[in-house]
């Protein structure tokens, strides 16, 4: 069965002039990860409220768990956790505060809340901060709080809108243990984000969006497949270029790239660090020393690239500042 | 049934963080008993307001009635900053009544005035303001206050939900209350105004509302009112249709533009 159901969702801002959603159509497999993936400004975050009964499209339908998102919204809501793309918590309270006033506001009764709020503190390892202000929290305590409070009644179906936009390497790793966690309970989770990476660690399938519509579909390998994979890439001094071509031949079999200029050699690999392992040691019987070697793994601009024709284009760096700042609209 | 204990949990949240950030209550408790300090014995010197026991009873109603019907910048600020911190949406993603979040958030500011009428009236009494009208027709003025407050919140809440960033929302409730408060018999007696201010200062809602509260304090209402008009000689009533007509208006609106709200 299907989980959520998107169809031909439109919605435009300003008189028309801006189509956040362009005849979107989406679908999520009951139990899955779908990993919506776009550049800043592609209609995540519209698709993800509409989906959340918070915006009405202009037009288009929707279902989530079969229930009418533009019909039934009150339903929809009794069954969905909704994290957005900047931590929505209240930051002069605590966070044992903010549980309990969110479990209460999900009708459970005191004894339930404080029950579910240990759990969950537990849970996402806020015991120790439970009784401090949100806003002595880091980012990513933040937003794992804010995930906490969409967790309250165990959703049937989860958004979580950028989960780790904002948040440092080591944020951005706890959350995705987390994600993960949460996903061998079987949640359907429907998640956005700005980085290929993400989304093949968390999703079963991605959606890749640009202009609010989605304009490929498939699992991240399949996707992958499609820009052409991870790429082995060598610079090393000029006498050695063709040399190193010679070497990059054997590992590779795909056509190999040089850029005279930067001196270059690249070319696609399917066996990953094997292959690089392999290259090092081949440069290192005949004596050449690379000034670099590395593996490229295909990045969201390169999955546009070859999507689109065109760079996912970045608009503003907003997407940077702290998860707790909302920006100002 | 839920919808009124889901607007009670918002309210519950509003007395949480006063006790968490303190600083708060003590800033919009401080703030009015200045006002009643300074206008006491910087004008209070120089208006002659041929009543017993001097500027101060008049004064008291005016400042009364000017600080609950600054509620209004609370609560728009208030619900701003939840819509700038995406707090709404999250509120509006729960399955709780469509009006919770609005009656709470006045219910709590509405209850906010309890204590700062509190303390002002004890900083009035200090410096010498003694309402005779009796127990029963005090109390009932606070009521009348309590009440002017709750609805001037819902007006704030609408500009909140407007303008959708607390700074802003400071600035335009700021530049919405004070020619209210001013323009009026809160202060000074109109009679001073050029003829057209005048005539709006009588129907200005603050003061009837300001000429009401003196009634109930047992002031004869000479000093502001130019006599004649209707509110002028009906206060009382007057502030009533006016409180109706605001929350009639206001309530409604407000729930459709909460219901609506978007970042
Ligand atoms: N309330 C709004 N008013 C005007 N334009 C908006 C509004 N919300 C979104 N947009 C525009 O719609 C497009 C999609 O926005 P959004 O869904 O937030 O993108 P994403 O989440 O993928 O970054 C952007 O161009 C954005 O500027
Ligand atoms: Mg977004």
């Amino acid at each position: 069965m299907k989980a959520i159901i998107a169809e031909d969702l439109c919605k435009s801002y300003n008189n028309g002039s801006v189509k956040a959603l362009n005849g979107l159509n989406l679908d999520v497999e009951e139990g899955t990860v779908l990993g919506v993936l776009g550049p800043n400004g592609a209609g995540k975050t519209t698709t993800v409220r509409v989906l959340a009964t918070l915006l009405t499209p202009d037009s288009g339908r929707a279902t989530v768990a079969g229930i009418d998102v533009l019909k039934n919204p009150d339903e929809v809501r009794k069954i969905i956790g909704l994290s957005g793309q900047y931590a929505a918590v209240d930051e002069t309270l605590t966070g044992w505060d903010n549980l309990i006033m969110f479990g209460r506001l999900y009708h459970l009764s005191a004894k339930q809340a404080k029950t579910r709020a240990i759990e969950l503190l537990e849970q996402f390892s806020l015991t120790d901060s439970a009784k401090r202000p949100i806003r002595t929290y880091s980012g990513g305590m933040r937003r794992r709080l804010d995930l906490a409070a969409s967790l309250i009644i165990k959703p049937k179906v989860l958004f979580l809108d950028e989960p780790t936009t904002g948040l440092d390497p080591r944020g951005r790793q706890d959350m995705w243990g987390v994600i993960n966690e949460l996903v061998k309970g079987g949640v359907t989770l429907l998640l956005t984000t700005q980085y290929l990476e993400e989304a093949d660690h968390l999703a079963d399938e991605i959606a890749v969006i640009d202009h609010g519509k989605v304009i490929a579909r498939g699992t991240s390998d399949s996707l992958k497949k499609q820009v052409g994979g991870e790429r082995l890439e060598i610079v090393v001094e000029n006498q050695f270029v063709s040399a190193t071509k010679e070497i990059v031949a054997k590992v590779s079999g795909g056509a190999i790239n040089v850029d005279e200029g930067l001196r270059q050699i690249s070319a696609p690999v399917t066996t990953g660090s094997k292959a690089l392992i392999e290259a090092a040691k081949l440069l290192d019987e005949k004596g050449i020393h690379p000034l670099d070697i590395g593996l490229k793994r295909p990045s969201l601009d390169d999955v546009f690239l070859s999507l689109t024709g065109h760079v996912a284009e970045e608009k503003k760096d907003e997407d940077l500042a702290s998860s707790g700042k909302k920006r100002g609209r | 049934m839920s919808a009124v204990s889901d607007a009670l949990v918002i309210t519950k949240r509003q007395l949480l963080q006063l006790t968490r950030v303190p600083e708060v209550l003590l800033f919009s408790t401080i703030q009015p008993i200045m006002f009643v300090l300074l206008f006491r014995y910087v004008f209070g010197g120089s208006i002659d307001t041929g009543q017993p026991g001097g500027y101060v009873q008049l004064l008291m109603p005016g400042i009364f009635v000017q600080t609950v019907a600054f509620t209004l910048a609370g609560t728009a600020v208030g619900l701003a900053a939840d819509m700038q911190k995406g707090l709404i949406d999250r509120f509006r993603s729960l399955p709780i009544s469509r009006s919770a979040v609005v009656f709470g958030r006045t219910l709590g500011d509405g209850a906010l005035n309890i204590v700062v009428l509190a303390a002002m009236g004890i900083t009035g009494f200090i410096v010498g303001w003694r309402p005779s009208s009796g127990f029963f027709n005090i109390v009932l003025g606070f009521l009348f206050l309590l009440v002017f407050g709750f609805a001037m919140s819902w007006v704030g809440v609408i500009i909140g939900l407007s303008v959708r960033e607390e700074r802003v929302a400071q600035n335009a409730t700021f530049i919405a209350v004070f020619p209210l408060t001013f323009l009026s018999n809160a202060f000074a007696p109109t009679t001073g105004m050029p003829k057209p201010l005048q005539y709006v200062a009588e129907w200005n809602p603050v003061s009837t509302m300001v000429a009401g509260c003196r009634e109930l304090f047992g002031l004869k209402n000479e000093f502001g009112a130019t006599a004649g008009s209707f509110p002028s000689e009906n206060p009382l009533l007057m502030s009533v249709i006016y409180m109706v007509i605001i929350m009639a208006i206001f309530i409604p609106l407000s729930v459709r533009k909460y219901n609506k709200a978007s970042k």
